[in-house]
């Protein structure tokens, strides 16, 4: 056996035990070991990379050090105050985390969601989504050593958690999604706030694309690096502007539309070869579409209740808690146990910001969830960062990590 | 999602061709769901991507306790092209949890795998890499099962660490 192949076969499965150093001076492979503190990391995500040189040869992802058995508290709590310990997995995507949640939850009970409410949803997911993919936008650049597109980014990003504090108070995690639709109107002067944001965001964007697009470093970094065919996607199970990027144009929103997304006209941005450009190119256009569609919703916004009139399963007014006895026991009711949801098993898939956001409930006829487990795309995909660092070098590492987007609060949960 | 006749359908289908490998049907809420015998599973899935729902988009465990056979493995199998969903569901008892693994079929299943066998303590037979993902790889127990307590566990502080189950050691 050569030594060349006595080198392949041993970086075919790189274990934990340390990898004997191979023979000779120019063919020793070199265990690295990145994170899990590391800067790049984007988390805490460890990597064991094994270098041949400055080549990768293998790497291994490890994981589970911000894991907080979210999914085992929901099974302790009522449903409806499951949903925040739900938006806490993925802490970028909360809006996603909940709609799963929350729309697997509808399913078993059959309730009905009330137009102005499923608009308003899509206003916060869409807002959520570029929120998202400007924190990406931000840290990636930052890894690829552009620091003013930091500031940029946060700015905008800026803007999108004041509007989420303009309608429920909280910045992050904001609970806003409830069973049967949101927890209150949007206030006065929100409609204009986000008429602002909807006019200046794409002038934004196009900064960010003459920032990048036309930069040397970051198109020679990016273009051509991390190629992992759709094929190869597909059966590893990656969605989302990952899955786009390669060229298939697979996305839930159109796919199977949930939330009324149907009522909107936008389109899915697709690559052609599937590099790190692309799924930058994807994930920058997607800012666009996303607020096209807030737009959209803005701009029809139906008029009429925000959640759901049944008092079973929503809470009722504040000020009926004064005049009405039964909105008295209602309240307490769903204050003190909660509501029971039929016995069943639900499965709700979303288009996330990553890919497919599914929340699996099972009931079991109680008032708190007998399993709930989401299936976040962050944790599925990157399953795929090995394939498409394989081969290249320990740089491109790094940049197909921050186009990969990975978010170990929801590969951790 | 399809309807209850074709999901009965595909049941014969796989009856057919697999004596006794779909022990039941349940169809809710537009959820079709197969309940496949676990030592039969792989042939199942097989025949299952062959007709199209070529990707696994999710795979969870599930205690049932107190019912029996307590665990299940669910395995959300989506089409691509016709937009279309089937779960298919395997119960394995607590005292010989195994099942065959399906990473041969979806490379993308390897790590809910291991994150089932963290949690459940459901072993996957022939999994290239059936490690524990989450939990430490010391960790004794699975976590996600309905006996488990929540919050049993001590929190590991300096000055509680001498009455700790030997971690300082």
């Amino acid at each position: 056996m050569t030594l060349t192949e006595d080198y392949r076969r041993r970086e075919e499965s790189v274990t934990l035990s340390s990898e004997p150093a191979g023979e000779g001076e120019t063919h020793e492979l070199l265990t690295l070991n990145i994170g899990p503190h590391h800067p790049a990391t984007h988390g805490v995500l460890r990597l064991l990379a094994t270098l041949e040189g400055e080549v990768v040869r293998d790497v291994k992802p490890i994981i589970g050090y911000v894991h907080t058995g979210i999914e085992k508290t929901a099974e302790d709590k009522a449903y409806w105050k499951a949903i925040p310990v739900v938006e806490r997995m993925d802490y970028l995507a909360y809006y996603f985390n909940a709609m799963a949640f929350i729309g697997a939850v509808e399913t078993l009970l059959g309730v009905e969601v009330p137009p102005r409410a499923q608009y308003l949803r899509v206003i916060h997911l869409e807002l959520n989504r570029i929120m998202s993919h400007l924190v990406w936008l931000g840290t990636s650049a930052l890894d690829l050593g552009a620091i003013s597109m930091f500031w940029y980014c946060f700015r905008e990003r800026e803007t999108v958690l004041d509007l989420f504090e303009m309608s429920s108070g909280q910045r992050m995690h904001t609970r806003y999604f409830q069973v049967g639709g949101v927890i209150e109107d949007i206030p006065p002067g929100f409609e204009a706030k986000l008429g602002r944001f909807v006019k200046e965001m794409p002038g934004r964007a196009d900064q960010y694309a003459d920032l990048l697009q036309k930069n040397e470093i970051v198109l020679e970094r990016l273009r051509g690096t991390g190629v992992v065919d759709r094929q190869t996607l597909l059966s590893l199970g990656v969605t989302g502007p990952l899955l786009r990027a390669s060229g298939k144009p697979w996305d839930l929103r159109k796919a199977a539309p949930y939330s009324s997304y149907d009522h909107f006209d936008f389109k899915i941005p697709i690559g052609t070869v599937g590099d790190n450009y692309d799924r930058f190119r994807v994930r920058h256009a997607e800012l666009y579409e996303s607020t096209k569609i807030i737009g959209q919703a803005l701009d029809g916004l139906p008029e009429g209740p925000y959640i759901t009139p049944d008092r079973k399963i929503a809470l009722p007014p504040r000020h009926e808690l004064a005049t009405s006895m039964e909105a008295l026991i209602h309240h307490f009711k769903l204050v003190t146990e909660g509501f029971r949801v039929p016995p069943g098993e639900a499965y709700y898939p979303i288009e996330g910001p990553r890919g497919e956001t599914g929340c699996f409930v099972r009931s079991d006829g109680s008032a708190k969830p007998a399993r709930v487990h989401m299936r976040d795309p962050s944790f599925v995909n990157l399953q795929a960062l090995a394939p498409m660092v394989r081969g290249g070098y320990i740089a491109d590492l790094i940049a197909t990590l921050a186009m990969l987007d990975p978010l170990l609060g929801g590969i951790d949960r | 999602m399809p309807d209850a006749t074709e999901l009965e359908l595909t049941a014969a289908e796989l009856r057919d061709l697999h004596p006794e490998s779909i022990l039941d049907t349940d169809y809710h809420r537009d959820r079709a769901t197969l309940i496949a015998d676990p030592p039969q599973i792989k042939p199942v899935l097989r025949h299952l991507q062959e007709k199209g729902y070529k990707s696994l988009a999710s795979l969870h465990g599930v205690d049932y306790y107190p019912q029996e056979p307590r665990l299940g493995v669910l395995y959300e199998l989506l089409d691509m092209d016709r937009v279309d969903r089937i779960t298919v569901k395997a119960r394995v008892s607590t005292g010989a949890p195994q099942i065959d693994s399906v990473v041969e079929l979806f490379p993308g299943a390897e790590f809910p795998e291991r994150e089932c066998y963290d949690m459940f303590g459901v072993v996957f037979n022939g999994h290239p890499d059936l490690r524990r993902i989450l939990m430490p790889e010391d960790y004794e127990g699975y976590p996600q099962r309905r006996d488990f307590p929540v919050g049993g566990e001590p929190v590991l502080f300096t000055y509680n660490e001498e009455h700790n189950y030997g971690k300082w050691q």
